[in-house]
């Protein structure tokens, strides 16, 4: 493999990995400061694509789409919360799952009612459309850089906004124990109703993001779903740098395994079945990580309650 | 223990056993019959580990996965004894059972949900790339399990009571488990962790065996599974398959085995049921799904206890 | 447990007035509903898919006046849910609660392959309108099976003799990690005799193609195939299009057809596909029923609807045949092998393992005066083509 190839690989697994973070940081944070399993978080994104999609096509135009795309998610995120979440907060995780599953299948079901089953697109941004030359014949999308900046730019307002500011203190706070801060005098429910919508908007925003380079479908939060538990699992629940860091791992395990393993399968197979359990293997790769992870560090790299 | 939870699976199995004869003995009936009692019986093992040992695996699926794909290689040998399937079968499972357990049991909460999981995808996987027994596509069988050369599961009915049988056996398995010192040790470590090591006891053997036992019940199930479909898949290891399954659990409640036994018929079948009503059954199914959680707390076994 | 017979009567219940205006004794057998199964995915990211093929037979069945042979028809639609095991459950009820006298449908091999044994060993007839494995093509075939569509090899076969004939020499493949997905490279390398310069697996919940695209850059091949069907198809055909490989020829099965070209619009423009059918066949039957699915569904059928509908028109000329009589199965048998109906297709029979014997066209996306997209023949590529296993079949004359 050469040095271009490596680099453009990076790339893409950095890209995947910002697009991962965007969901796992309100799934994290959610989490974290409520002790709450938002199973539906997936669900947020697809929301998120099918509502930039919808507003798009509204309005002609992609940049009207995705700014009004980000309240509209955020009032459904809340629209959610006040309808079946809240009603779960008290309850046992294992409630919270059956409660939040049952979302997705009606929220899956109920786009599919609402816009059909066939997969929707939306436009890429005419300013955007190009792309930057990196090696010979293959142009970088600049809507690919744009996602990475723009969710680098939001990766850095976000750990300002848990970091360096009260709102924020009050979130870590939240994570790391949430009965303390409430006997304080803190008003929890409106901190978690803000955490909730704010998370609910930046699932959103991954989802009306990468609806310009996806297909929009019915149940295309699940399976990224998955994937933003095993980063916030390898994270540490609760906490934004790691889910940050653990983003940019399953990113780049993810999108480099999959370009190498059947290189490296072909050292022990013949041509054929290599590319086949390369494959295979490289889909397995992220959970091999996870599992390696936790088998030694139990709570993820960066554990935030202690 | 009162007397209800005894009396109440006891009607359940009665009525299992006497369906066929009041009017659910056409084989289409006997055919979902016998599916929701195979997964009540893979509920009745996660139970075991839900409600007794509070770990929460997302993985069970695949239990069912090894034990139906046990069934798919010795029937690709066409080795089709029950002699040789059951004990491939069950061994098969509880050996995986062991060696991802010893792994996941080191961790607790979410991350056990998360590490059973991983290991739940690595069996979807590698099942998916196993082009011999027709990879994604599934595997046919050759042929139901046959017991010392007898086709006798072919029957309908007497698969029907076969599966009755494992059924009520795994739920007295689960049962006597959870009422022993071995159950009390895991709920107790469950409560307390701090206290059962302050005891001397180390929890980590007790739950590694609920493990095993568990994922051994699960790839019975699996078994069974193959045979009543007499096809194989990957879908069968999917994720969202462990998440039924738990789902059963939870929705059944978690106050012993009676109550994945109930939660498993009663998902199987309204599933059944509301998708022959409408196109989009998945609309009622939801909302169903969370005034259950939201106003039957102690699940449906909780409701009828009352009563 | 009442839940099992109720939808069952209301089913009943819908049917009774077209049963209820034949009044003559001696015509009630005849006069009785014909029950079909038609087996779809409806729910999940597939489901497109399954609602072209169910589309497909709604129009066919509106246009015969809901009669198959001059008999009612009763459709229960069944959906699999792309999970083998809720489709055998669900199958083996339509069989024995319903009764029903023909299977129909399937888009994916892997639920044929499930319900392929209870539907076959009930003495039932399976259609299939969609997936076409080789297993049943070959040793595994069934006097009890038919596919209306084709043998998967086939089409990709198609491509490959597509860009035989193209002279290119260095073709990169792209699938899915699944067995359609090696069917598909099998396919290809049967009838494409240059270099292949690599072959790349794809787990099929892929969604980021850009390590590939990478690929393909780095390689500069003389042309890509591919086989992405559903919503993978659109996310590789967008990115294809955004990582300005464009210029490098796109040769594809079920990647680029009628039911993703809405999600993949433009970037779609001008890449190939190998198919039996599209919607810009010249003949008469054709031009109705593309003109009416467009009208009555709003959308431009795609190969699922086609095939569909031809297996309405197909089995109501087996009926016919038969002067309505389903219980004689070899006579049944030979009057669907007759095939003896006017095809969207134009020339359509069976082959001896009872897989279609039909001419493939490599085809082209475009865009219509109206602004819809849809793909459109280019030339003949085979003709009156016999998938290859049809020898292996040793067919048993009478069942």
């Amino acid at each position: 493999m050469t040095a271009t190839l490596l680099l453009v690989q990076v790339l893409n697994g950095l890209q995947f990995g910002i697009l991962l973070f965007l969901v796992a940081a309100g799934l994290t944070l959610v989490f974290g400061v409520m002790d709450f399993i938002n199973l539906a978080h997936g669900v947020q994104y697809m929301i998120g694509a099918y509502l930039g999609a919808t507003l798009a096509a509204l309005t002609g135009s992609f940049w009207f789409g995705l700014l009004l795309a980000l309240p509209a998610a955020l009032v459904f995120g809340l629209l959610l919360e006040v309808l079946v979440f809240r009603h779960f907060y008290e309850r046992d995780h294992l409630s919270q799952v059956l409660a939040t599953f049952g979302v997705i299948l009606v929220l899956n079901q109920g786009v599919k009612a609402v816009f059909g089953a066939a997969p929707m697109q939306m436009p890429l941004p005419e300013a955007l459309s190009g792309g930057v030359r990196i090696m010979e014949g293959l142009l970088y999308p600049s809507y690919r850089l744009a996602i990475l900046a723009a969710g680098l730019v939001t990766a850095g307002l976000l750990w300002f906004l848990v970091e360096r500011t009260k709102l924020g203190m009050l979130v870590r706070a939240g994570a790391s124990n949430a009965p303390m801060l409430s006997a304080l005098g803190v008003d929890v429910r409106r901190l978690f109703m803000m955490v909730f919508g704010f998370g609910a908007m930046l699932a959103g925003f991954a989802g009306a993001m990468a609806a310009p380079i996806l297909s929009v479908e019915p149940g295309m939060g699940d399976n990224l779903l998955i994937l933003a538990f095993v980063v916030i699992v390898i994270g540490g629940i609760g906490s934004i740098r790691g889910a940050f860091l653990a983003a940019l791992i399953v990113g780049l395990v993810e999108t480099i395994g999959r370009s190498m393993m059947p290189d490296l399968m072909r050292l022990f197979l013949d041509p054929s079945a290599a590319r086949q359990t390369g494959a295979a293997l490289a889909s397995m790769l992220i959970y091999i990580v996870m599992a390696a992870i936790l088998a030694f560090r139990p709570a993820g790299l960066f554990p935030v309650r202690t | 223990m009162t007397w209800r939870d005894a009396a109440l699976p006891a009607g359940v199995f009665a009525a299992l056993a006497l369906a066929p004869f009041l009017g659910f003995g056409q084989s289409h009936s006997l055919t979902l019959l016998a599916r929701a009692m195979i997964f009540a019986m893979a509920a009745i093992s996660l139970m075991l580990l839900v409600g007794g040992a509070g770990l929460v695996s997302l993985g069970h699926a695949a239990m069912m996965g090894v034990g139906a794909y046990a069934v798919v290689v010795l029937d690709h040998a066409r080795i089709t004894e029950a002699w040789a399937v059951l004990p491939a079968g069950v061994g098969a499972t509880a050996l995986f059972a062991l060696a991802t357990g010893a792994i996941a049991i080191r961790t607790s909460g979410v991350h056990f949900i998360m590490i059973t999981l991983a290991f739940g995808q690595m069996a979807f996987f590698t099942a998916s790339s196993l082009a011999l027994f027709g990879g994604d596509d599934g595997y046919t069988l050759y042929g139901r399990t046959e017991i010392f050369g007898a086709r006798l599961l072919e029957d309908r009915l007497a698969f029907h009571f076969a599966c009755l049988f494992c059924l009520v056996a795994a739920w007295a398995l689960v049962r006597a488990l959870l009422a022993s010192r071995f159950g009390r040790v895991l709920r107790a470590a469950r409560e307390n962790e701090t206290r059962v090591r302050a005891l001397g006891l180390e929890p980590y053997p007790y739950r590694l065996a609920a493990y095993v036992i568990a994922g051994a019940i699960g790839g019975l199930a699996g078994v069974l599974l193959a045979n009543a479909t007499e096809f194989v898949a990957p879908a069968y290891l999917a994720w969202q398959r462990s998440g039924d399954l738990l789902f059963m659990v939870i929705l059944g409640g978690l106050a012993g085995p009676h109550g994945a036994l109930l939660g498993a018929l009663a998902f199987v079948l309204v599933e059944e049921w509301l998708a022959t009503l409408t196109e989009h059954w998945r609309l009622i199914f939801g909302p169903l799904l969370i005034l259950c959680v939201l106003f039957l707390r102690g699940g449906i076994a909780g409701l009828l206890g009352r009563g | 447990m009442g839940i099992e017979t109720k939808p069952a009567l209301a089913r009943r219940g819908i049917l009774a007035g077209g049963a209820a205006l034949l009044a003559a004794p001696a015509l009630r057998a005849q006069g009785a509903p014909i029950k079909v199964g038609l087996v779809a995915v409806l729910t999940g990211p597939q489901a497109a898919l399954g609602t072209q093929l169910r589309d497909g037979w709604t129009l066919g069945l509106r246009h015969l006046e809901n009669r198959l042979g001059g008999r009612p028809v009763e459709t229960i639609v069944i959906d699999d849910e792309l999970r083998p095991d809720v489709a055998v459950t669900k199958v083996r009820a339509a069989l024995e609660r319903d009764r029903v006298d023909f299977v129909v449908g399937v888009v994916f091999s892997n639920i044929l392959q499930a319900i392929m044994r209870p539907v076959t060993e009930a003495n039932t007839f399976l259609i299939s309108t969609n997936a076409g494995p080789s297993t049943f093509a070959g040793r595994g075939c069934n006097p009890f099976f038919f596919a209306t569509s084709y043998n998967n090899d086939q089409v990709h076969s198609v491509m490959g003799q597509a860009a035989q004939d193209a002279g290119y020499r260095r073709v990169f493949l792209l699938t899915p990690n699944y067995q359609a997905g090696r069917d598909a490279m099998a396919g290809f390398k049967s009838r494409f005799q240059g270099q292949v310069v690599d072959e790349v697996y794809v787990p099929l919940t892929h969604v980021d193609f850009s390590a590939e695209l990478a690929r393909i850059a780095a390689l500069r091949p003389d042309a890509v195939f591919t086989f992405m069907p559903g919503g993978l198809g659109v996310n590789l055909v967008r990115q294809y299009r955004q990582a300005g490989l464009q210029n490098i020829p796109f040769l594809s099965t079920f990647t680029v057809d009628e039911a993703t070209l809405p999600a993949q619009g433009e970037a779609a423009l001008g890449f190939f596909s190998g198919a039996n059918w599209a919607p810009n066949m010249e003949n008469e039957q054709n031009r109705r029923f593309v003109r009416d699915m467009e009208a009555q569904f709003n959308y431009v059928p795609a190969t699922y609807a086609a095939q569909s509908y031809d297996t309405a028109m197909l089995l109501d000329s087996a009926v016919r045949r038969v002067g309505g009589n389903l219980a004689d199965k070899n006579a049944l048998r030979q009057a669907i092998a007759a095939a003896d109906f006017r095809s969207v297709r134009g020339a359509f029979r069976f082959g001896a393992n009872q897989y279609p014997v039909q001419d493939f066209w490599l085809c082209q996306v475009v865009r219509r005066p109206d602004g819809r997209f849809q793909t459109q023949t280019v030339r003949r590529v085979l003709e009156a083509n016999v998938d290859p296993w049809a020898g292996e079949c040793r067919m048993p004359g009478r069942v």
